[in-house]
């Protein structure tokens, strides 16, 4: 069903010419591949998150949905959409023009770049477009085999839950975790059944794997499993992976528990570039700029190129624009690793004249960044790299509502305080740090979840629909601990409402 | 063949509209109504369902933004709002709700869309035909002064391709004078349909601010589909306790007055206007009334359905009584008439309206049926 089609004639010039370019500043890609589409095919792709085929659900409808009438309506445009993937795939829109194009080209150069060096994403499936649709199809046959709705109300479920993953997994590989042990029953039974290939299986065969296994795990241990409860006890508690605890746990039939590991697949796929944002935005953004107004734009093309590039960069009020924090904190550092305003002498430095002309023409800034865009993530990034001066010159600022009239309000522009929301804001994905306290809470396999709490109270009416959901898998009582309006809670669902319990 | 994601649009359409999937309705994120707002623009906010998650507490979160501003200054608008910025693959959370602004032709058509209204049938009583001149057709002469630029440019475009002198990197396009194009005039015969809307509204004590407000968006909705229904539409006002008096539109959405409901009255005054000013065979006759349901006595419930039956009914396209649901009302008038014509009468639209939410299903009821 692909309806784009790879670019051909001037197009293509224009690829090797901003491929070239992209080669003299040393960019690292994978190989590049453009496709023409239309504005419809274009939000096709992106309501599906970049991929032409995906499991039904009406969600992508919905993406679609919106994505279409703004279009229709003049609201929003997308420009581009790349996905990481080996060769990297990118989409063009027919309508728009060749500086757009131009523009465009030298964007996902950058980004390509950072999909094959950010350590965030070396252990990200390159061959997702294959895995999604293999997703699309097995779910697909689910719901010709036990009903659509049937289907569709368990991955409603699941995507409730989908966003309570756990970061440090992203560099679990089946390596690291075959020699944890974890998996060397697995590992012991495939030896023995001579079909296994350590890195060539494809996550669907893994899931499918997976689900063997537990169906074997079933057999043996039959309906008691009441000698294995209290190990399992002390292994979970902090596990903040809950769809892998529910794979391993919760009592599901096969095909739910291949559904869950599916849509585990996925989110962590696309949890690199949660944690990136900033950074691959900014990176993209800084090689556009860098490659557009040093190579390859004319002169008649440098006001309108102006215009695009400040409509990318615009500031908000509400929200930082990831894409003007990003590229000017990349400005930034490679300015202060050119004039050697960093190490010990710099710091310690406190005539603030000299500062700010400080410069030992050390000329490492183009390093200095290669070299960040390599290991870093936003969180790293901002924490090291975040100074008062760029917040002083970036007019950032913290806001918070004023119950009183009922507005958001500016509250500071206290550095720290800056530094202290934004590092907030970006913990854990900007998700709720949720882990499994207890999977026999009570001694009636009931389940307990942990809700750190950093300040910020949880939306409980979302939180009480999610329990429900959670409920209808683990299939007991479901209770959270947390904390709510300054008080210690614990919540319980018990297949009715939420009741707070103490 | 479609693309499967049409399927997936189409059932989440059909969850939207609380077909399929009951279970998701509640997550499905208020603010399908449609708001007036100014004279010409609007607020159309795109119907989303939020998957429930553990997610923060909206307001006590605060955010960070960037821009000029002292501390205290207001940041406009809710954390979250207005991303800008290109669109990126994984990209997953956005803004729902989109700001868009509009004419009010273009509303009427969405309003059509999204209820799924029918095309009115005018009655097939006289249709006022007239003749008018309308640019639509175009030809090779006329005047200056209505080239039709877009058609010459095409028409050069086209010559230049076939003479292959054009080079789509320079695309310059220079039409000659037998590529110009000019509107030209069509006759057109048009039949006109009048129509008329009464209004009547209780404005005794139990009517509040509140149900007041209800009945003047619903108001504005149904003249907007009317007006995009009807070349010609005219509205009347009538207000009503115990006894009822034809207003202006400004008096009869302020006007508190006080005192017992005879609804009896408010019907009669409209019989009077309709035999005064519109005759039945001319004019397509739409009366709505709206109260909180009480009536002063039965006796007076009486005398209305009479004057149902023997006027208002046979002279109109169709009665149409909104009850707004009040904390004084005892909604007793809708049970009179829905035990007389039963709720799903063709000729007596019945609506209970309980909130500002309910006002769309409400436009539904009142003319969902096409006539």
């Amino acid at each position: 069903m692909l309806r784009s089609k790879p670019i051909n004639g001037k197009l293509l010039d224009l690829q090797r010419e901003i491929q070239g370019y992209a080669d003299e500043y040393g960019l690292d890609y994978f190989p590049q591949i453009f496709e023409m589409c239309d504005y419809d095919t274009i939000n096709i792709l992106a309501a599906q998150g970049g991929f032409p085929i995906r499991y039904p659900h009406w969600k992508f409808g919905m993406d679609y949905d919106q994505l279409s009438k703004g279009y229709r309506f003049g609201i929003q445009k997308i420009y581009e959409m790349v996905i990481n993937t080996n060769p990297c795939y990118a989409y063009l829109l027919e309508v728009n023009n060749w500086l757009d194009q131009k523009l465009v080209m030298a964007h996902v150069y950058g980004h390509n770049d950072f999909f094959k060096n950010n350590k965030w994403f070396s252990t990200t499936n390159r061959n997702m477009m294959d895995v999604m649709a293999n997703h699309g199809s097995k779910i697909r046959r689910y719901m010709e085999k036990y009903g659509q709705t049937k289907v569709e109300l368990f991955i409603d479920r699941v995507l409730s839950l989908e966003n309570l993953l756990d970061g440090t997994h992203l560099f679990e590989t089946n390596e690291i975790l075959v020699s944890r042990g974890e998996t060397e029953e697995k590992f012991i039974e495939e030896t023995e059944n001579g079909d296994y290939v350590v890195d060539d299986r494809s996550s669907a065969l893994k899931s499918y794997m997976r689900v063997e296994k537990k169906k074997q795990k079933d057999n043996f241990q039959g309906p008691s499993e009441s000698p294995a409860m209290n190990a399992e006890k002390n292994t979970v508690k902090g596990e903040k992976d809950i769809l892998r605890f529910l794979i391993n746990n919760a009592p599901l039939e096969n095909w739910e528990a291949d559904i869950i590991s599916c849509l585990r697949d996925e989110a962590y796929y696309f949890l690199p570039q949660r944690i990136t944002k900033i950074m691959n935005e900014g990176w993209a953004s800084y090689w556009h700029s860098k490659i557009l107004t040093q190579k390859a734009l004319n002169g008649s093309e440098i006001i309108d190129f102006a215009t695009k590039h400040a409509g990318v960069m615009a500031m908000s009020k509400q929200n930082i624009n990831p894409y003007k924090i990003g590229y000017e904190l990349f400005h930034d550092i490679e300015h202060r690793w050119d004039t050697g305003k960093f190490g010990k002498e710099y710091n310690e430095c406190t005539n603030m004249y000299e500062k700010e002309n400080w410069n030992t023409n050390a000329m490492q800034g183009r390093e200095k960044i290669f070299s960040i865009r390599k290991s870093h993530n936003d969180i790293t990034f901002i924490h090291e790299f975040l100074t008062p001066e760029f917040c002083n010159r970036q007019q950032l600022f913290t806001y918070k509502f004023n119950p009183r009239n009922q507005r958001m309000e500016i509250d500071t522009r206290d550095f720290e305080a800056i530094k202290q929301k934004l590092l907030t804001q970006l913990t854990n994905f900007g998700s709720p740090v949720i882990s499994v306290e207890d999977a026999n809470y009570k001694n009636r396999k009931e389940l307990l979840l942990k809700h750190e709490h950093y300040g910020v109270d949880l939306d409980m009416k979302f939180a009480a629909e999610t329990m429900s959901n959670l409920y209808s898998i683990w299939k007991r009582p479901v209770s959270l601990t947390t904390k709510y309006e300054d008080k210690v809670v614990i919540f319980q669902f018990d297949g009715k409402e939420l009741k707070a319990v103490s | 063949m479609d693309h499967p994601i049409k399927r997936d649009h189409a059932r989440f359409r059909k969850i939207v509209k609380g077909k399929i999937r009951d279970n998701l309705r509640k997550y499905i994120s208020q603010g399908q109504q449609i708001i007036p707002k100014g004279t010409d623009q609007f607020k159309v906010p795109m119907p989303s369902i939020d998957i429930p998650r553990f997610k923060f507490g909206g307001k006590s979160e605060g955010g960070t933004g960037q821009g000029g501003g002292d501390q205290g200054d207001p940041v406009n608008g809710e954390p979250g709002d207005g991303e800008p910025g290109q669109g990126e693959a994984g990209e997953g959370e956005g803004n729902k709700e989109l700001e868009v602004e509009m004419n009010v032709e273009e509303l009427a058509k969405i309003l059509g869309d999204e209820l799924e209204l029918p095309k009115i049938e005018p009655k097939g009583k006289q249709q006022m035909s007239s003749t008018v001149d309308k640019y639509t057709s175009i030809g090779t002469v006329g005047p200056d002064s209505l080239k039709h630029l877009k058609r010459t440019y095409k028409e050069a475009l086209k010559r230049q391709m076939s003479m292959g002198i054009y080079d789509p990197m320079d695309p310059r396009v220079v039409p000659i004078r037998k590529d110009y194009r000019f509107r030209s005039a069509d006759t057109k015969i048009e039949m006109q349909n009048a129509a008329v809307v009464i209004y009547m509204m209780d404005v005794s004590g139990s009517m509040g601010e509140e149900q007041k407000e209800i009945v003047r968006t619903e108001s504005f909705w149904i003249n907007l589909w009317l007006k995009s229904q009807y070349k010609d539409i005219e509205i009347r006002y009538i207000i009503h306790d115990a006894t009822a008096k034809e207003v202006d539109e400004d008096t009869f959405f302020r006007t508190r007055e006080s005192g017992g409901t005879l609804i009896s009255s408010a019907f009669k005054l409209c019989k009077e206007i309709i035999e005064t000013d519109y005759n039945p065979n001319e004019w397509n006759i739409y009366p709505f009334h709206f109260s909180d349901g009480d009536n002063w006595s039965a006796d007076d419930t009486k005398v209305c359905l009479e004057l149902l039956d023997n006027f208002l009914l046979p002279n109109s396209n169709m009665f149409c009584y909104g009850q707004v649901e009040s904390r004084y009302g005892s909604s007793q008038f809708y049970k009179d008439l829905s035990a007389k014509y039963g709720a799903d009468s063709e000729d007596v639209i019945l609506s209970k309206i309980k909130n500002k939410e309910a006002i769309l299903d409400s436009i539904k009821d009142f003319l969902g049926k096409g006539k």
